[in-house]
């Protein structure tokens, strides 16, 4: 009898400690953490290139991997959610903003669901993406289909961009617009601001249009600056001023602040753009300024 | 900050000091001096659970502080790693690591899950690693974007600063860096030239075994990022650092509806040599992610302080989801082996037991 209690009571404490090891996870021991095996994939060109001891204005001065290992990367079906994609996807985006952005209307990349790339012979590189756009103001999405191509060869030119997004167009903005033009047109004295947004992100409501307007005028500018090795987006407008016209157009000058992602460099541009509800914004004039990071009174843009 | 006559805390509790306390507004961006405020007055609202270590000097010579936050139990204890402000500009990262602390605290207080977790590992947060830079960022409207630190360009340089974040000692200088003293990713004279990244490398690594996971914060992009920033080198568990990544981005998405996209600088971003996190990952520290706070480029450094709560809201839920993970996977499995060490001994004394009757 002794015999069978004890072994009964064993088991018991036997399936209780194995029902509590389960729940716990297997019995494993801490080791102590070690420098990280690393797995080195052989690369032919893991030596790195020497960037060029230049001045930095106009150049990206950073160490890219070897071009022929990022051309087999970026070639077939992509990943939505890597760089490729991601950076050809917001082309898109600065393209349908400099054709269809307005004080009302502003378009922001939302998601990249698929895409595409080839080479296309003496040509470039050919993207094509399905994505998401979301048109900020008013909070609609829409589905756009689209295709960019980065040039190659001689000089430096944009890219090509086609995208349809049909529907997110048809909201209708027009008597914000008039309103707005009209102010812009009677107003006593000419509108100008600085800063938008502020270093704390705030932007004054009245403000905001001029804000939207300076975002669009320089989507222009990074439609055309932008390469594959890019990702521009705009930090700040430091300056925008309305200026006098003798006619129907409304007309602004201002100092923008782009942020490109893969150098993290701030790169200054003056802009002069014209703005009326049927013409859209036009880009009239378009200058890089060379900046001095380090100068404790900044240079005079005027 | 205005004080007030209902007696609340740093972390917003109310107390029994008799005192005025001032109410800390976590939702506002905070300049250097009431950041350094708000750490003392932290220690001395949680005697208990906090103190402060000061582990460095900057370029010019604040000094680089941290929080340490967990039980005393006199015993040598892991820990969680989570620095923010390596980059002047990205000023949602200070204030996500004010939040993190007051969240800890908060949960302290009535979360036996965080309880536990004090008892076990130490919290170490640097609010603002790179001082020097912050202050400047603050100074006027063209100092907002500044990114490096503040020491001086090499002999012959025009500009100052060097890329924090492309100067660790982590196959340094290989990739996504500029040689250009004046470029915003300069990656300084040598590894590690930088005091403020020498104050991390002796400090971590001199404890590097306790460590379980290192965060390191930044802004913006909206991304968790996982070792290695040299496309050349893989993790040997990156499909655990995939894993929990992915976890971190669901409970981030589950508070406000926000996309975190998940994988390595090169596959997401850009490929760079010289983070912390590498540095980090390469000592032997399993969990090392790098979080990329709001927005997607809209008004990216620049975020407005509306914004705040809800980024760090998300933030912190996918830190958790982190910092949970490494917790449970040590100590759990700590007490699984004491399961099994029991089973075995009784498994020993039911067998003899039989033997002798």
């Amino acid at each position: 009898m002794c015999v069978l209690q004890l072994t009964i009571m064993s088991l018991r404490i036997i399936i209780v400690l194995a029902v509590f090891t389960g729940v716990t996870g297997s019995p494993s021991v801490t080791v102590r953490p070690e420098a990280d095996s690393v797995y080195v994939t052989a690369h032919p060109n893991s030596v790195p290139e020497t960037g060029e001891e230049t001045g930095f204005f106009g150049k990206l001065e950073v160490l890219v991997e070897d071009e022929t290992e990022e051309d087999m990367m970026a070639t077939g079906e992509l990943n939505p959610n890597h760089y490729p994609a991601q950076r050809a996807a917001k082309v898109v985006q600065h393209y349908l903003n400099t054709r269809y952005g307005s004080p009302y209307r502003l378009l922001g990349l939302q998601r990249v669901h698929s895409g595409n790339a080839e080479d296309v012979e003496d040509s470039g590189r050919k993207y094509q993406l399905e994505i998401s756009v979301q048109e900020m103001i008013g909070n609609t999405t829409e589905k756009c289909s689209a295709e960019v191509l980065f040039p190659r060869g001689e000089g430096q030119r944009s890219p090509q961009v086609q995208a349809s997004c049909e529907q997110l167009l048809k909201v209708n903005n027009t008597a914000q617009e008039e309103a707005l033009y009209k102010l812009f047109k009677t107003n006593q004295s000419l509108l100008s601001a600085q800063n938008l947004p502020d270093s704390y992100g705030h932007i004054e409501p009245d403000m905001k249009p001029l804000w939207h307007l300076s975002i669009v005028a320089s989507s222009a500018v990074m439609l055309n600056e932008s390469t594959e090795n890019t990702l521009y987006n705009m930090a700040q407008v430091a300056n925008i001023t309305q200026l006098a016209t003798e006619n129907d157009q409304v007309k602004f000058d201002c100092h923008v602040l782009l942020h490109e992602m893969v150098s993290q460099e701030i790169i200054h541009w003056k802009l002069l753009f014209t703005w009326s509800p049927p013409e859209g914004v036009k880009v009239l004039q378009m200058e890089q300024l060379p900046h001095c990071h380090d100068c404790e009174k900044p240079p005079n843009t005027n | 900050m205005v004080p007030k006559d209902n007696l609340e805390d740093f972390a917003g509790h109310k107390t029994d000091h008799h005192e005025v306390q001032v109410e800390y507004d976590y939702f506002k961006f905070h300049p250097m001096p009431e950041i350094t405020d708000w750490m003392s007055q932290v220690v001395k609202d949680y005697p208990e659970v906090v103190t402060t270590v000061d582990y460095g000097q900057t370029y010019e010579n604040r000094v680089i502080s941290l929080l340490k936050i967990g039980l005393n139990t006199g015993e040598k204890k892991k820990a969680i790693w989570m620095d923010c402000g390596i980059h002047a500009r990205e000023w949602i990262a200070p204030a996500f690591c004010q939040y993190f602390v007051r969240e800890i605290l908060h949960a302290y207080k009535t979360d036996p899950k965080m309880q536990t977790m004090m008892k076990n590992i130490d919290f170490y947060v640097t609010p603002v690693l790179n001082k020097d830079g912050y202050i400047y960022s603050w100074k006027d409207n063209t100092t907002r974007l500044w990114r490096k630190n503040r020491s001086p360009g090499p002999l012959g340089c025009n500009c100052s600063g060097t890329d924090l974040n492309r100067n660790f000692d982590a196959i340094w200088g290989s990739i996504g860096v500029s040689f250009n003293c004046c470029s915003q990713v300069f990656c300084g004279t040598h590894p590690a030239s930088e005091p403020e990244a020498q104050a991390v490398t002796y400090f971590v690594g001199s404890r590097k075994e306790d460590f379980l996971c290192f965060l390191t914060i930044h802004s913006y992009g909206q991304l968790l990022l996982i070792p290695y920033g040299n496309p050349n080198y893989t993790a040997s568990n990156y499909d655990e650092l995939l894993k929990v990544g992915l976890g971190a981005a669901d409970a981030i998405r589950s508070v406000h509806g926000m996309n975190y996209t998940v994988g390595t600088s090169p596959d997401v971003l850009y490929a760079n040599a010289g983070s912390s996190r590498d540095w980090a990952r390469l000592q032997g520290i399993p969990l090392a992610y790098t979080f990329e706070l709001r927005d997607k480029g809209i008004f990216g450094f620049q975020l407005p302080e509306d914004q705040i709560q809800p980024a760090c809201e998300e933030a912190y839920s996918g830190a958790m989801h982190i910092i949970t993970y490494a917790h449970d996977k040590t100590f759990n499995a700590a007490v699984a082996t004491a399961a099994a060490t029991l089973w075995t001994m009784l498994l020993a004394v039911g067998v003899t037991g039989t033997t002798l009757m």
